[in-house]
């Protein structure tokens, strides 16, 4: 009996159910929270046809950037693509749809589709190629368009620490979209740093609750800077 | 004179105001944290999830965790937040940031503001510029005037793709302190040096010059 028990030993089974034309819903910000070994994984699989639900898309070497290069993504929602040269070609050529979508509308999109929200108004994008096709409701005074949120047959997320229920505490800006992205998920799939047992993480330092989560893996990727950047004086 | 990059952020940073929770995008808005006051606190927001950003650190500090929305390595101040996307943008079209900062490629008379890509040319995306732009209500346009070969960027229209429609009110270029209101670009301030008749050259929308307009003091 497992029961609450989410932790899996093996990359190998930890995307079991991943299949050609899902929808892959990612966290992380530029390299800073991505969950490289669940990405590596992907790869390994070869699942292809993919939406991939993410800020970024990593560079040409590291994060989603890999699947890209691998011509596994057909689809990015994203919102940012600078700093990745294949994926601005890719978009150009027509070969990779990209639905660019702003920076807090995505979040909310993963945010409201975990809570069962189907869409909500915002004034991000309002008279904008963003608004295109989309209905435009007046409040206040004010425009607002209406932006549908977002689900995912799978999620990947990374995480510092998770306890064996998965629970999970994230670590400085690394947190990012990671919340957002266990939420949106049909299934979640969370790659940490340490595994520690139920009651040793205090219930009001967990940021998100197990019930997000259904499976649990021990990662060991590097974490990669991009820009890294020192004090001058 | 146009202003260097560095004087364009000192000129921002004559616009802080103490308490102030600021946002400032990337490139030349960076800057501006160089230039607080020391009679003053301001904390600054990275939409990429922290409130108190903090200086570059020491080699010994750097941390991968720890970056800003440039992806470039900080730190935190003292009285620091930590907070997920939902959140911080949450904070941003709540309208609760004081002051937004940051780039553009062109500006129109109408307030409209073009700044994620150049089509066929160059698409960047729009992070989070079109919430910032959306959400905020004290914003600062920081741009170059025009194009290396005169091309005016502060239009009747914007001819890019727009990132925000009437949001823009202050533009600060590297020769004039500009507002935007009634459909017109309102001359406040000169660089050191640059002439009325100079800046009119260079845009192309209806510039309105009042009287005696003073020129920018450091």
């Amino acid at each position: 009996m497992a029961g609450f028990n989410k932790v899996v030993t093996d990359y190998s089974e930890i995307l079991y159910g991943l299949e050609d034309g899902m929808t892959v819903v990612a966290g992380g910000f530029g390299l800073c929270g991505i969950p490289q070994g669940l990405i590596d994984e992907i790869k390994r699989k070869g699942t292809r046809d993919l939406t991939v639900v993410s800020n970024n898309c990593g560079t040409t070497e590291h994060g989603l950037g890999v699947l890209l290069v691998n011509r596994q993504i057909k689809k990015m929602i994203a919102s940012y693509v600078g700093e990745n040269a294949n994926f601005e070609a890719q978009m150009m050529s027509g070969e990779l749809e990209v639905e660019l979508t702003p920076q807090g509308t995505l979040a909310e999109k993963m945010r409201a589709g975990g809570a069962g929200i189907p869409a909500f108004f915002t004034a991000t994008g309002y008279g904008t190629a963003v608004a295109d096709g989309k209905e435009v409701r007046e409040f206040n005074g004010r425009q607002y368009i209406m932006e549908e949120s977002i689900t995912g047959d799978f999620s990947i997320v990374k995480a510092w620490k998770a306890d064996t229920f998965g629970n999970l505490v994230f670590r400085k800006t690394a947190r990012n979209f990671n919340p957002l992205a266990a939420m949106a998920g049909k299934i979640t799939v969370v790659e940490v740093e340490e595994i520690v047992q139920p009651g040793e993480l205090d219930p009001d330092e967990i940021h998100t609750p197990g019930i997000y989560v259904n499976r649990v893996i021990l990662g060991n990727s590097e974490k990669l800077i991009e820009q890294r950047t020192v004090a001058t004086k | 004179m146009a202003l260097s990059r560095e004087q364009l952020a000192m000129r921002v940073a004559q616009e802080l105001q103490d308490g102030y929770y600021v946002n400032l995008g990337i490139g030349i808005p960076t800057l501006v944290a160089n230039y607080v006051p020391d009679n003053m606190d301001v904390m600054f927001q990275s939409e990429n999830g922290l409130l108190g950003m903090g200086e570059f650190p020491q080699e010994s500090q750097v941390d991968a965790d720890l970056i800003n929305a440039g992806k470039q390595t900080v730190t935190t101040v003292t009285g620091a937040s930590i907070f997920d996307s939902a959140e911080s943008f949450a904070m941003i079209r709540g309208g609760h940031v004081d002051l937004t900062v940051l780039g553009a490629f062109e500006v129109d008379t109408q307030g409209n503001i073009a700044s994620y890509m150049i089509p066929g040319k160059l698409i960047k995306g729009m992070g989070g510029a079109m919430d910032l732009v959306a959400g905020a209500d004290n914003i600062i346009v920081t741009m170059t005037h025009a194009s290396k070969a005169g091309v005016s960027k502060l239009l009747n229209t914007c001819s890019l793709p727009l990132t925000g429609k009437g949001c823009i009110k202050k533009v600060l270029t590297d020769l004039a302190l500009i507002e935007i209101k009634d459909g017109q670009f309102h001359l406040l301030e000169r660089a050191p040096g640059v002439t009325v008749n100079e800046i009119k050259a260079l845009t192309e929308g209806e510039l309105v010059a009042n009287g005696d307009i003073p020129e920018m003091q450091f």
